[in-house]
């Protein structure tokens, strides 16, 4: 059975950004979109890239942040100052 | 020589959080933690803790800070602007009156208990992680009380949210699942709340409620529920990371642990029951059908979670079989409870439209139209002739669940599911095999259970009748009880529609 790791962000100005870096940056996504959220699958891990948020951000960007856009998440967390890492092992 | 070395994240968080424990002098560290060992969890290096999300007090406080102003200005804005117009149908807001009697205060009882476990589990690690998931429990009571509020000033069933759920018959399954957890061993409640509850059920409340809120124009709700679910994920990394805290540790704990999830999983899975109901009946725009959300966040995702656990020898939780297959009755079976017993409850209910009944036949093509549709037409044509049906028997409850036995077996959905334990001369009840489990290994705890049509029978609840008991539970009679129909929440509604079709003035 696939291991499938999950983020779900809310559909707010603040996530976009986000979702969009992690669109880019992870080849093989499953989007599902619910009212107000979005729902990103992907077998095995997932990476959100903190310079790929700014580039789109247009300002500095601290991934824990992203406290303020998550809905839900699977998967194992590791987390540092450049990334936001969900992974099965 | 340049020492402008910067510090990585993990780094920075381990200088700032780890050395201010102490080994205490004074007192003997069984003293300090009288619970830390009864339960058989052994427990060798509590260094060993990795906090997944580094998130020190002041980033706390900061993102806390602003999700309350976020929040708070959405809901200000909500009741402004008279948001309770927007919800598709009136009778969406029973949904409402479900979740502040049942969640809310489940809320308030988790903030308790990671209180004490944020005081009573040696390592400083999970001690620091339980007391802020303490505040964040208490932030979610609190902003679920407020964002209700609103819909209090109009709407029935939300008047003693607090009184009901400490005595009115449904409310005592969600209370009792937390007071089992509250009374268990701080390990035992990490597992069941941190673990079974916060990582591997949340979504299936949440997503419900909270999709559920968006699909039927319930701003107020949505926005509530995003931003608690922020705060869900640092819970459920904490869940997680429980969980593999202690089965890395030692092996002796694994059996140990898999009982906890068994029996959690279990406790969960009926409490859901009503979240269940709740999806595939009580929503007038509907997102999903329990079936499928099931599917998605525990058949999937569950799938993947204990996939990746089995390293450690844990095993999917057991009755994870019979707890999927009645995810095709189980929604039908309490929605049928909660019609006939309407004249006892805090909300509204009322028979499926012909509409309904296709979106569930086409949803449950195995069970719906075989099992549950006949009942519906015949309460029907009950209501038609003027005999809308009111059960006024008292039902046996699961001493363990506390639901009315109303399930049924696997094998066959014709048959009641009992099952039957003797303790100390008496005889208990249960509605399964995974709650006769769960009072078999504990039955001294089970057997102190206040079930609340025992106490009724027993004349604790007010007295003999049924209106002495519903004045008990402080419910208005005729205002929060009976049908949808011909109730004051429809009449209000309907007038205020009329008044929007209306010229004004």
């Amino acid at each position: 059975m696939p291991r499938i790791v999950s983020i779900t962000l809310q559909n707010t100005d603040d996530a976009r950004p986000i979702i969009a870096a992690i669109t880019e940056d992870n080849p093989g996504l499953v989007i599902h979109s619910y009212p107000g959220i979005v729902k990103i699958d992907r077998e095995g891990s997932l990476t959100v890239k903190r310079s790929s948020v700014e580039e789109r951000l247009g300002r500095d960007w601290d991934p824990q942040e992203i406290h303020l856009s998550i809905v839900s998440m699977a998967g194992n967390l590791d987390e540092e100052d450049d990334y936001f890492n969900l992974s099965w092992a | 020589m340049n020492a402008n070395v910067k510090l990585g994240l993990k780094q920075r968080y381990s200088l700032l959080t780890r050395g201010l424990d102490w080994e205490t002098t004074y007192q003997p560290k069984e003293k300090i933690f009288p619970y830390a060992e009864f339960e058989g969890i052994k427990i060798h290096d509590w260094s060993k803790w990795e906090d997944p999300f580094r998130l020190t007090m002041e980033s706390y406080w900061k993102y806390q800070a602003e999700k309350e102003r976020k929040l708070y200005a959405v809901l200000d804005s909500f009741a402004q602007n008279n948001g309770q117009l927007g919800i598709s149908e009136a009778r969406y807001v029973n949904a409402l009156k479900l979740f502040l009697t049942g969640i809310s205060p489940c809320e308030y009882q988790a903030h308790r208990g990671f209180n004490h476990v944020g005081r009573h589990l040696p390592g400083v690690g999970p001690r620091v992680a339980a007391q802020m998931q303490s505040l964040d429990e208490l932030r979610h009571a609190q902003t679920q009380i407020h964002t209700l509020s609103h819909y209090n000033k109009f709407f029935d069933g939300f008047h003693e949210f607090t009184h009901m759920h400490d005595r009115v018959w449904y409310l005592s399954v969600p209370k009792s699942f937390f007071e089992d957890a509250r009374t268990a061993g701080p390990f035992e409640y990490f597992i069941a709340i941190g673990f079974a509850f916060e990582y591997v059920l949340t979504n299936l409340l949440f997503v419900p409620f909270m999709s559920g809120a968006a699909y039927n124009g319930d701003l107020a709700t949505v926005t509530f529920g995003f931003s608690a679910q922020s705060d869900e994920s640092r819970h459920m990394t904490l869940g997680i990371e429980v969980i593999k805290f202690l089965l890395e540790q030692d092996p002796d704990n694994l059996p140990i642990v898999q009982k906890w999830v068994d029996k959690w999983f279990w406790r969960g899975h009926r409490v859901l029951g009503l979240v269940a109901m709740m999806m595939d009946y009580m929503l007038p725009k509907k997102i999903m059908s329990w079936r499928e959300a099931w599917e998605i966040y525990f058949t999937e995702a569950g799938g993947s979670l204990f996939g990746d656990l089995a390293r450690y020898g844990l095993k999917v939780p057991k009755y994870a079989d019979i707890a999927s297959a009645e995810a095709d009755h189980i929604s039908h079976q309490n929605w049928c409870t909660f019609y006939q017993y309407s004249q006892a409850a805090g909300f509204h209910t009322q028979l499926p439209t012909a509409e309904e009944m296709d979106w569930l036949s086409e949803k449950y093509p195995t069970t719906f139209d075989k099992y549950y549709r006949p009942r519906y037409e015949m309460w029907a044509q009950m209501e038609k002739d003027g005999k809308r049906f009111y059960n006024n028997a008292l039902p046996q409850l699961c001493n363990v669940c506390q639901i009315p036995m109303v399930y049924t077996e696997n094998t066959d959905p014709s048959a009641v599911s009992g099952r039957v334990s003797e303790y100390k001369g008496d005889k208990y009840h249960f509605c399964s095999d995974g709650c006769k489990d769960i009072f078999d290994d504990e039955p001294e705890k089970y057997s102190q259970a206040w079930l609340p049509v025992h106490q009724i029978f027993q004349g604790n609840c007010g007295g003999p009748e049924l209106e002495d008991v519903l004045k008990w539970y402080r419910l208005n009679i005729g205002a929060d009880n009976l049908d949808q129909a011909g109730s004051p929440d429809q009449k209000m509604w309907d007038q205020w529609m009329a008044d929007r079709a209306g010229v004004g003035g």
